[in-house]
């Protein structure tokens, strides 16, 4: 045992001989805290502990959450105060707190932990958010502020109010007030009542609706009316909640539909096979993250190209082999396709898997953007909901101001005629399915990062998506987005008191309904081509 | 009189011949053919060509709208369902006290769900007559209503093909839902016995394909007596030229909305034929590619000949069984490939092809039938 000893001894010996440099700084004014507190009798831990704090000391928040822990000790022989690393075994890690520095092990017995009592343990964890509170970045201070709504005690309040004054973030000071305001309603204080009426923090709402309960009728009646006012502000933020999603998911149906739209509205060539060219999409985003692996943001991006071309290429494929000969035979062009969709779906369960593949949603797409403590809005939704209207305003671009665009409408309009003026109305024909095709795939590299991507993800979509054209108008890029956009808002709106699945039949029935009335759709077709 | 007239015809003889003896050799082999015999037709098989006659009266019904309206429905499935859910009702109610939980009134699942009584739209299934009445009215309403609003403001169509997709598809997410009194997921299932026979012997089975043969041989006559009255042409017209038919005094909208609920209703018997012999409805059926599919049936049997889909439905369900017994995962390729199949290369189906061998001067609708796109 005494070589052991001896042998850790050395040990220590030859660390401190390692750094040398830093055990010269004997005046480090550290060391003199750290052994101050290590040897405060129990009557005088407490100022121990307000020395570290108000030394401004940067280690101080290390040290203390150590101290709280129980894993600050000393060493028996050298009075030197270490902090443990890991104290399973007999034989203790330990590290110097004063440069960070590994000390190696250190046999338990060697070691004498810095006691601690239960009424300081219990302060601590206020001490050490104000520690944070005088962080350097406005960041750390406001989570800390935070953390501490509904935490603040009497030992805290002040030392908080006197920070408030030094304060200069405004968002920090907001939280601060609050944190102080929901102490000082318990109190009984008026006006803190004022200050919570401007929160949204379910915390805050606690306090109020204590002081609603309590004796003092002022503050029972002011604590009231504050909580209506801020019941006033939690609708108007779930509304704005509830009209984020109905756009997102209007933004999907507008991305899936688009795509139909051109097909569909501009070809008049109904493609059931659409929703599986979404799936091609999707399963593309997948495959790229395949080939990068440890990438999903590259990978992502590069889907987006991969994926139109993929979705494209198909799209070239079924319209040479198949939907050239039914021009004309809507119908028959319906029962093929479909047929198609099923070849395709059953293609991937074969040569991929019938099960769900994971696509990986990168770092700057996943987490959300916090409006406030009532508002938060998920970024992957966000990027598709943009994603959806870039992808339409380029689909605009391209019909109104390229060359092709106007051949589609010229071919749409009058085939004959636009092919007596030279235009090759095969070649374009190719070129729309190609473009809507590969919109098609576009909406499955979005959609791979809402939904589960397997073999029925095209089967998901593909009847809302003519639901979407048809409301809008067959031939109507504009009535496709505004279609896509408030199906998905009335489907979010009807689904807090209906159900997920009634809101949807609700919307279905509302869109048969209204084809009976407007059997052309919100904004039909005007003109020769109408009657085409 | 317009139900006696197409048993004059040559073609429907021949098809009611077939049929007929279809039925009679089945039920000999069945019965007098000795269980080791290689002719032995099993209660087995027996089930299974009743299921296929029950699909070939949906097709029937398919046809009389597409073939002959030109409405091209892809909810049909809806009807049939709606058929079969009203005959699963009372067959629900026939079990009576000998459900898993023995209560004498409410079905098993609603137990389960812990309901206390049984909700309006159970009531009076209980009797036969009124649920056999349902299992006409309730798809014939269903049709009606949907019919004259669409009809009303002249949908027609690609449009009309989508909402009655639609239809079916919400009618599919309302059946999944357990609120709606209707066994939710699982459906209604584990029937005991149809008109007080128990349903698991062979003799119910033979009686239910039996049945099964009669209702197809009625509905095949009833929609030849359709489209060769005076109604059918008018009908006929509608699907080649809706517009110069409305100009010319005819009321489209109350042909189309006639010859649609009729078809409803056929396809709502052939649903109630169903259900006892497969022992279950769940709202897969509803789901719009079974609806789907049965127009493939139509197509690939030939359409507007009536016969032909017949043929379509059995030869698919026939394959769909091969198949799906050897090799399930090609399936779904052979089903996919059918539908293009079809459609490029056969686009007036096997009878087409017969028709074509013959060369001889058919009846005068079915051949001007096929001249039309929709």
């Amino acid at each position: 045992m005494s070589i052991c000893r001896s042998l850790t001894l050395l040990l220590i010996a030859l660390i401190s001989l390692l750094s040398l440099p830093v055990m010269a700084q004997e005046d480090d004014p550290g060391k003199a805290l750290l052994i101050n507190l290590a040897e405060a009798p129990a009557s005088k831990v407490e100022e121990a502990v307000n020395a570290i704090v108000s030394s401004g000391d940067e280690r101080a928040r290390g040290w203390l959450e150590a101290y709280g822990n129980n894993r600050l000790s000393r060493v028996k022989d050298t009075g030197q105060v270490v902090l443990v690393l890991n104290n399973r075994g007999r034989d203790w890690e330990i590290a110097d707190p004063l440069t960070g520095e590994d000390m190696g092990e250190m046999s338990r017995r060697e070691l004498d932990r810095v006691a601690i009592n239960n009424r300081i343990r219990g302060q601590l964890e206020g001490i050490l958010a104000m520690l944070d509170l005088n962080a350097a970045d406005p960041d750390v201070r406001e989570a800390s502020a935070q953390d501490m709504m509904g935490k603040v005690d009497a030992s805290l309040v002040e030392p908080l109010e006197a920070r408030l004054e030094l304060e200069e973030n405004a968002s920090v000071r907001n939280r601060i007030e609050e944190a102080v305001a929901i102490y000082r309603v318990g109190e009984g204080n008026l006006e803190a009542v004022e200050v919570l009426a401007g929160s949204l923090h379910p915390r805050a709402r606690a306090a109020l609706n204590e002081a609603v309960r309590s004796d003092n009728e002022a503050l029972a009646a002011r604590a009231t009316k504050a909580l209506e006012s801020i019941e006033q502000k939690l609708k108007l933020n779930r509304a704005a909640e509830t009209l984020y999603f109905g756009l997102s998911l209007g933004s999907v149906l507008v991305l899936a539909a688009i795509g139909l739209a051109i097909t569909f509205g501009v070809m008049g060539v109904i493609n059931m096979a659409h929703g599986e060219l979404i799936m091609l999409g999707a399963y593309t985003t997948w495959g790229m993250q395949q080939l990068f692996p440890g990438q999903p943001g590259l990978a992502l991006i590069l889907s987006i190209p991969a994926g139109f071309m993929v979705a494209a290429t198909a799209g070239i494929i079924i319209e040479r082999s198949v939907i050239q000969y039914l021009k004309g035979r809507p119908l028959e062009t319906l029962l093929a396709t479909f047929g198609i969709s099923l070849i395709l779906q059953q293609l991937v369960r074969t040569v991929i898997s019938p099960q769900n593949r994971t696509v990986v949603t990168p770092d700057w797409m996943s987490g959300s953007l916090v409006i406030n403590d009532a508002l938060s809005l998920t970024l992957n939704r966000l990027y598709v909901l943009a994603f959806a209207l870039i992808v339409f305003a380029g689909l605009m671009l391209i019909m109104r101001k390229t060359r092709l665009g106007l051949e589609v409408r010229a071919v749409t309009q009058n085939r004959a005629m636009a092919r007596s003026m030279g235009i090759r109305a095969t070649r374009v024909d190719i070129m729309t399915f190609a473009l809507g095709s590969g919109v098609a795939g576009l909406a499955g590299v979005a959609l791979s990062q809402l939904t589960n991507v397997g073999p029925n993800l095209g089967q998901n979509y593909i009847i809302d998506s003519f639901m979407v054209v048809v409301f809008g108008g067959v031939g109507n890029l504009w009535g496709t987005l505004i279609a896509g956009l408030s199906l998905g808002t009335i489907n979010q709106l009807l689904e807090p008191w209906a159900g997920a699945v009634l809101a949807k039949i609700i919307v279905l029935v509302f869109i048969i309904l209204f084809i009976q009335k407007r059997p052309k759709g919100l904004f039909p077709q005007k003109g020769r081509a109408a009657e085409g | 009189m317009w139900l006696t007239r197409p048993l004059q015809e040559r073609s429907t003889q021949i098809f009611l011949g077939v049929l007929f003896s279809a039925l009679v050799v089945v039920t000999f082999l069945h019965l007098f053919m000795p269980q080791d015999s290689a002719l032995h037709v099993s209660a087995y098989t027996v089930t299974l060509l009743g299921k296929y006659l029950c699909y070939a009266l949906l097709a029937v019904a398919v046809d009389l709208v597409w073939g002959y309206l030109g409405i091209l429905s892809l909810g049909h499935g809806a009807f049939f369902a709606l058929g079969g859910y009203a005959m699963g009702m009372y067959l629900m109610r026939q079990i009576g006290d000998r459900g898993v939980y023995g209560d004498p009134v409410l079905p098993d699942f609603m137990v389960f769900l812990n309901w206390q009584e049984l909700p309006w739209f159970w009531h009076g299934f209980d009797m036969a007559w009124f649920a056999f009445i349902m299992v006409l009215l309730a798809p014939g309403l269903l049709a009606l209503v949907f019919g004259f609003l669409a009809f009303r403001s002249r949908v027609t169509g690609v449009y009309l093909s989508i909402i009655t997709q639609a239809l079916t598809f919400a009618l599919m997410l309302a059946f999944f839902r357990n609120e709606m009194g209707f066994g939710g997921n699982n459906g209604l299932t584990d029937f005991k016995d149809i008109l007080g026979f128990n349903l698991r012997t062979d003799a119910t089975r033979l009686g239910l394909f039996i049945a099964t043969g009669i209702a197809l041989a009625i509905g095949y006559v009833i929609c030849r007596g359709i489209v060769t009255s005076k109604l059918g042409r008018v009908s006929v017209a509608c699907r080649d030229a809706e517009a110069r038919t409305r100009f010319l005094g005819y009321r489209v909208e109350r042909v189309q909305l006639f010859v649609f609920v009729v078809s409803a209703m056929l396809a709502g018997v052939a649903g109630a034929l169903y259900v006892p012999q497969v022992g279950i409805i769940n709202p897969s059926e509803f789901s719009p590619l079974f609806s789907i599919e049965i127009v493939v049936w139509v197509a690939l049997g030939g359409r507007a000949t009536l016969y032909g889909a017949v043929i379509g439905a059995i030869l698919v369900n026939y394959a769909k069984t091969v198949f799906t017994g050897i090799m399930p995962d090609a399936w779904l390729f052979a089903l996919g490939g059918l539908f293009v199949l079809v459609t490029v290369f056969l686009p007036k189906g096997i009878a087409g092809l017969l028709q074509k061998r013959r060369k001889a001067k058919a009846d005068d609708d079915t051949t001007t039938g096929q001249e039309a796109t929709v």
